[in-house]
């Protein structure tokens, strides 16, 4: 269970996180919406500790983020995160990104590594792609690759950022698909998305952030059919 | 006006003895590629690394490396450590001064290569639980040591030639040591020094070969 309570976040003068309270819950999938600057992807970063938070805290299966005592590194294995730049490390093949972290982190033999990369990147469709280097690889391609890898430490969350918004439109569909397999799988998953229709389609949640507010949060229906703020219906709107 | 009769024969007679003297070349300048990179590294990542205690004495390498006579930076090894009793052989010396050299010229290169790599690439390690010197060992510094190669072989041939400045500290196996001596004997200097010049050439192509061959092993993407 992911617990968000009033976390307050700023960059300099700029405070992006006003207060946001949020719970999910095992195997949920909640999509977030809003604005660009409206805090979505700040969220997303403050919950693995890739950003310190203000004040406010975040619980992951109870351990507290940002405490000192925490082992960022050792809680994050159970964190996925997939960015928007598919951030493939360009010097090692398809393969070699996958089993990166279980190896070089969790310390599995090669062996064991390669049988779970390959898994994983057969359920994303890559299993033709093992010895290729990223560069050869379509931004789709990378993407799912980028699901693979973080699917890879077998994390119990997965966090998606925005992980369509620098795909050719024709690419936008495979990645979808993905992220639709691992709701479909149980995955318990925050997404950030500009996609209306995946977040409708697949999220049991759908949060509205505006401007570092969570301005409404409900089941598809509500926020798509019933949106109860002002904002939360001009947002719809102009992204229709 | 031209009245030089050349006499290759006795130049080549030597070649056995200037190529004795290539591979002390060669071995100079191979270490202190190694030792210059090793600290180049440490050097870098303390001008990144945002604190002062670091920074300021990485700085002051770099400026004091770059922007004095490489032939000063070995004087100061054999007889400016000399006069405070600290005595350096001239081939420790020479070893010395080029790699304080190269350190500091290659600090930049790598200083360079870094900026290079998006800082995207070390949060994608951190956030599958990476430690910071974790995800710079296995992403950051790959990347770095591609972006950086072709300046760092530009400093590998620098530092070959530069070995030659050995002989100002009376370092006498090397190749430009060992050319001295024969011409000391000789007087065959044209012949002797041009010979020595083809070798240096030589080293400098089999070093760059050497090299691209390294790249081509590691780099295949």
């Amino acid at each position: 269970m992911i617990e968000i309570e009033n976390v307050h976040k700023s960059f300099g003068a700029l405070e992006v996180l006003k207060g946001i309270n949020l719970t999910v819950d095992k195997g949920e999938v909640v999509s977030v919406i809003g604005g660009s600057g409206s805090g979505k992807s700040t969220l997303l970063t403050c919950i693995n500790g890739l950003e310190p938070i203000d004040s406010g805290r975040i619980l992951v299966d109870g351990t507290e983020v940002h405490a000192k005592t925490t082992d960022l590194n050792l809680l994050r294995r159970k964190i996925g995160i997939v960015f928007q730049q598919f951030n493939a490390f360009p010097h090692l093949t398809v393969l070699e990104n996958v089993t990166l972290a279980p190896r070089k982190v969790k310390g599995m033999s090669r062996r064991d590594a390669e049988e779970i990369a390959v898994q994983q990147l057969s359920h994303v469709g890559l299993a033709d792609k093992l010895k290729v280097y990223p560069n050869r690889l379509s931004g789709g391609q990378q993407q799912r690759m980028a699901i693979a890898r973080a699917l890879a430490m077998s994390p119990d969350y997965m966090l998606f950022d925005e992980v369509t918004s620098a795909l050719d439109p024709q690419l936008v569909g495979e990645v979808l698909d993905t992220l639709k397999m691992l709701a479909d799988d149980g995955m318990t998953m925050i997404c950030v998305t500009h996609e209306m229709s995946f977040a409708r389609d697949v999220s049991n949640r759908v949060a509205f952030f505006h401007k570092g507010v969570m301005a409404e949060i409900g089941p598809p229906e509500q926020i798509f059919g019933d949106a109860q703020h002002e904002e939360t219906r001009n947002f719809l709107s102009s992204v229709r | 006006m031209f009245d030089y009769t050349f006499q290759w024969r006795q130049a080549f007679r030597a070649l056995p003895q200037m190529l004795d003297g290539a591979l002390v070349t060669m071995q100079i300048a191979v270490l202190s590629m190694v030792i210059g990179i090793t600290i180049a590294v440490l050097l870098a990542v303390a001008r990144n690394s945002g604190s002062k205690w670091l920074q300021w004495p990485a700085m002051a390498w770099v400026e004091v490396a770059r922007n004095t006579p490489a032939l000063f930076q070995i004087y100061m090894a054999h007889f400016g450590l000399g006069s405070f009793g600290i005595y350096l052989s001239p081939f420790v010396a020479l070893l010395a001064g080029i790699t304080f050299n190269n350190a500091g010229y290659l600090c930049e290169t790598f200083r360079g290569a870094l900026r290079a790599i998006p800082g995207t690439q070390v949060r994608a390690g951190r956030s599958l639980g990476m430690g910071q010197a974790k995800a710079f060992r296995l992403i950051v510094m790959p990347q770095m040591f591609r972006i950086a190669f072709l300046p760092t072989t530009n400093q590998m041939v620098w530092a070959i030639l530069m070995t030659s400045l050995g002989v100002t500290v009376g370092m006498s196996t090397d190749l430009t040591g060992v050319t001295q001596d024969l011409n000391a004997r000789t007087f065959r200097t044209f012949e002797l020094f041009a010979l020595a010049a083809v070798l240096y050439y030589c080293i400098a192509k089999a070093v760059m070969f050497a090299a691209r061959l390294v790249a081509w092993r590691l780099f295949r993407y």
